[in-house]
């Protein structure tokens, strides 16, 4: 008999008596200023809320909050900065990158987080090798809670898709807390809507 | 294989007294921080109902769930295997790196690659197996297991870091300044992600529903490994299921609130499909798994999400250190899984415990921990696994309690015996309670004379 049979044998023959699936609600609550939550939950996690860009260029913004950055890869046609990650062919090119830049499909008020998928990275290490990364967000595309956050069907789409709060951390040692643990060092989310009609089809669907 | 034991183990641990006030301190910091969390959400005993149902009910149709998880995941492109064991879980995992020609893994932290050993299998091998997380990693340095299922070295020091790191990664051994530290091991892990063939995970939970699996952490290790080799290898216990994608957001909500006090981990991850032109493997483990769905009283022990909620909040784990338990778990959910394992070898561990319930109502799925702890005493004491000095004390404190002349000629004698005591024979190093507190003052009567006198005459 192989594994697979032998398992699923004794899991059937030991299960315990049927019991029922009960139903989720949404525990939906009515938030006043989903932006302002996002920005309290964020910076909780040790991210950070960037001012609305106004009439300034992105590309100037970035410029200004890292100024020593010398590769900025961008995966949002709305940021030039100094590499395309199209152009980018293994995910081990992406070691020198200072600043990742990526549009976030749509971010949660409750915890802060911003949802990325390997549409929006185009490679996903851009979210992990880089240093720091830079969130556009949307603030139309901001759901209340988890729960509304899971009903979003790129989670039955997506091949990798990530819930990233904050910058990278850890408390291994004597719990203290260090922001920049093995990924990105800082997380910046720039609250402003997107431009391309790719982007806006994308947002339409999350809303 | 010898019996652990644990109350010896744990007077090592004690000994070191510094160490043993601060992981007392540290684990308590993060059960208050889970408090204020838990309490911040007005519907969290909802959530906890609703996750205990929800695994209830995947638990009593498992195999079901593990056909369409497998259905969907294979549909998706990644390769399932099912292993019965620990031995057929690491040969998988050998044979999919030596298919693959992999000589290097780097390896976030799961308890279930602890709980099989398959370090030491692969290691023996040669295949070089990078820890990433830094407290698994620390312990991987050091030579030892981890000590708590969500901080493997919250049992050190950073002194103690800096030792290990200074012999082992080239460190400084007098610098323990802990962002140092932590930077050197990014340093020092970085080069492996970009030159490992590849990656491994364990899985939080795995969707039956879209045949994909979650992944949360914080440091970011666990997505430097899976999206840098192009071979991302996943090992899944097969309680991990859950029905739905919808169902993550009451487990989602909970687990990192429980665990570190925090709302959600940093990183969330979600694994469908493999990247184009890569594989992604999952390995689903039994491993005993499918023989304790069938214990009457102790199946429920699967529904655990591995939080570490209940040894947190454990005096008795936050005293003694995970190590003493001489098990991959340790603490209240490790006394009542680990028996189940090996009963002869883990039949101290029912015994580390107050039974004061606090596991139980920190539970975020609802394990009634105490209980089953209670129940495995009695089946150790049936099977005649009781040391000598606890039956003996057992059998005296049983002839006294079942008498009610008895226990209170022994109540009324103790209270004015510690009085009269010379301090020396109260805190003797018989006395194991009295070893770090005093001994409360006695009341100046017993509850029965204080009733007698006030309330007496009533009835």
């Amino acid at each position: 008999m192989s594994s697979r049979e032998f398992i699923l044998q004794r899991v059937r023959r030991n299960q315990p008596a049927w019991r029922q699936l009960p139903e989720v609600p949404s525990f939906a609550r009515p938030l006043a200023d989903p932006l302002a939550d996002f920005g309290t939950a964020l910076k909780r996690m040790g991210g950070t809320l960037a001012d609305p860009p106004g009439s300034a260029a992105l590309d100037d913004v970035i410029r200004a909050r890292f100024p020593t950055a010398r590769v900025i890869c961008s995966a949002d046609p709305q940021v030039e900065g100094t590499r395309r990650v199209d152009a980018v062919r293994h995910p081990g090119d992406l070691a020198d990158v200072d600043v990742g830049v990526v549009r976030a499909v749509f971010g949660v008020a409750e915890t802060g987080s911003v949802w990325l998928s390997e549409r929006e990275f185009g490679v996903n290490a851009l979210g992990f090798l880089s240093q720091h990364l830079v969130v556009l967000l949307d603030p139309r595309s901001i759901v209340a809670n988890l729960h509304d956050a899971y009903a979003h069907a790129g989670f039955r789409e997506a091949r990798y898709a990530v819930l990233m709060t904050g910058p990278s951390a850890t408390a291994d040692i004597e719990g203290v807390l260090i922001r920049g643990a093995q990924g990105i060092r800082s997380l910046t989310v720039i609250p402003v809507a997107a431009k391309s009609a790719a982007t806006a089809t994308t947002q339409r669907r999350t809303s | 294989m010898s019996r652990v034991d644990h109350a010896e183990a744990s007077s090592k641990f004690i000994e070191a007294k510094d160490h043993a006030e601060f992981h007392d301190k540290r684990l308590w910091d993060l059960r208050k921080k889970r408090d204020v969390e838990s309490e911040a959400l007005p519907e969290w005993e909802e959530l906890r109902s609703l996750a205990s149902a929800i695994k209830e009910h995947t638990l009593t149709h498992l195999a079901d769930y593990l056909e369409e998880f497998e259905r969907n995941a294979t549909t998706n492109g990644m390769v399932v295997h099912w292993a019965r064991d620990a031995a057929e879980h690491n040969q998988i995992v050998f044979d999919i790196l030596q298919a693959h020609d992999a000589t290097t893994l780097v390896k976030s932290k799961s308890m279930l690659t602890d709980e099989c050993e398959m370090r030491p299998f692969l290691d023996n091998r040669g295949i070089e197996i990078v820890e990433t997380d830094l407290g698994e990693r620390i312990q991987q340095l050091d030579d030892e297991p981890p000590s708590h299922i969500v901080v493997p070295a919250v049992h050190k020091l950073r002194g103690d870091v800096a030792e290990v790191f200074g012999r082992t990664i080239g460190t400084d051994p007098k610098n323990s300044d802990v962002p140092y530290l932590a930077e050197s091991q990014r340093n020092h892990t970085r080069p492996y992600y970009l030159r490992a063939q590849a990656g491994m995970t364990g899985a939080n939970f795995a969707i039956a529903e879209t045949g994909s699996f979650v992944v949360c952490t914080n440091e970011g290790n666990a997505d430097l490994g899976a999206n840098l080799p192009n071979l991302h290898i996943a090992s899944i216990g097969i309680e991990k299921l859950l029905p739905k994608v919808e169902h993550l957001g009451v487990f989602v909500r909970m687990l990192s609130r429980s665990a570190l006090g925090s709302p959600i981990t940093q990183i969330t991850s979600h694994f469908r499909a493999p990247r184009p032109g890569t594989e992604m493997h999952v390995v689903l483990v039994d491993n005993g798994r499918s023989e304790r769905l069938g214990m009457e009283d102790f199946w429920y022990s699967l529904k655990c999400i591995r939080c570490g909620a209940c040894m947190n909040t454990c005096p008795v784990y936050r005293r003694s250190g995970g190590l003493s338990y001489g098990s991959t778990y340790s603490g209240p959910i490790g006394v009542i899984i680990d028996p189940t394992f090996n009963l002869r070898k883990y039949s101290s561990l029912p015994f580390a415990s107050t039974l004061n319930g606090s596991c139980t109502s920190v539970c975020p799925v609802k394990i009634n921990i105490h209980e089953q702890i209670y129940k495995w005493r009695q089946i150790i004491a049936e099977r005649h696994q009781l040391p000598m000095v606890k039956k003996e004390a057992m059998r005296v404190a049983g002839k006294i309690l079942s008498s009610p002349r008895m226990y209170r000629a022994a109540v009324e004698a103790a209270a004015a015996g510690i009085e009269k005591l010379p301090r020396f024979l109260v805190y003797n190093p018989f006395n194991a309670w009295g070893r770090q507190r005093e001994v409360p003052a006695s009341p100046p009567s017993t509850f029965r004379q204080w009733y007698l006198k006030n309330r007496g005459k009533r009835e």
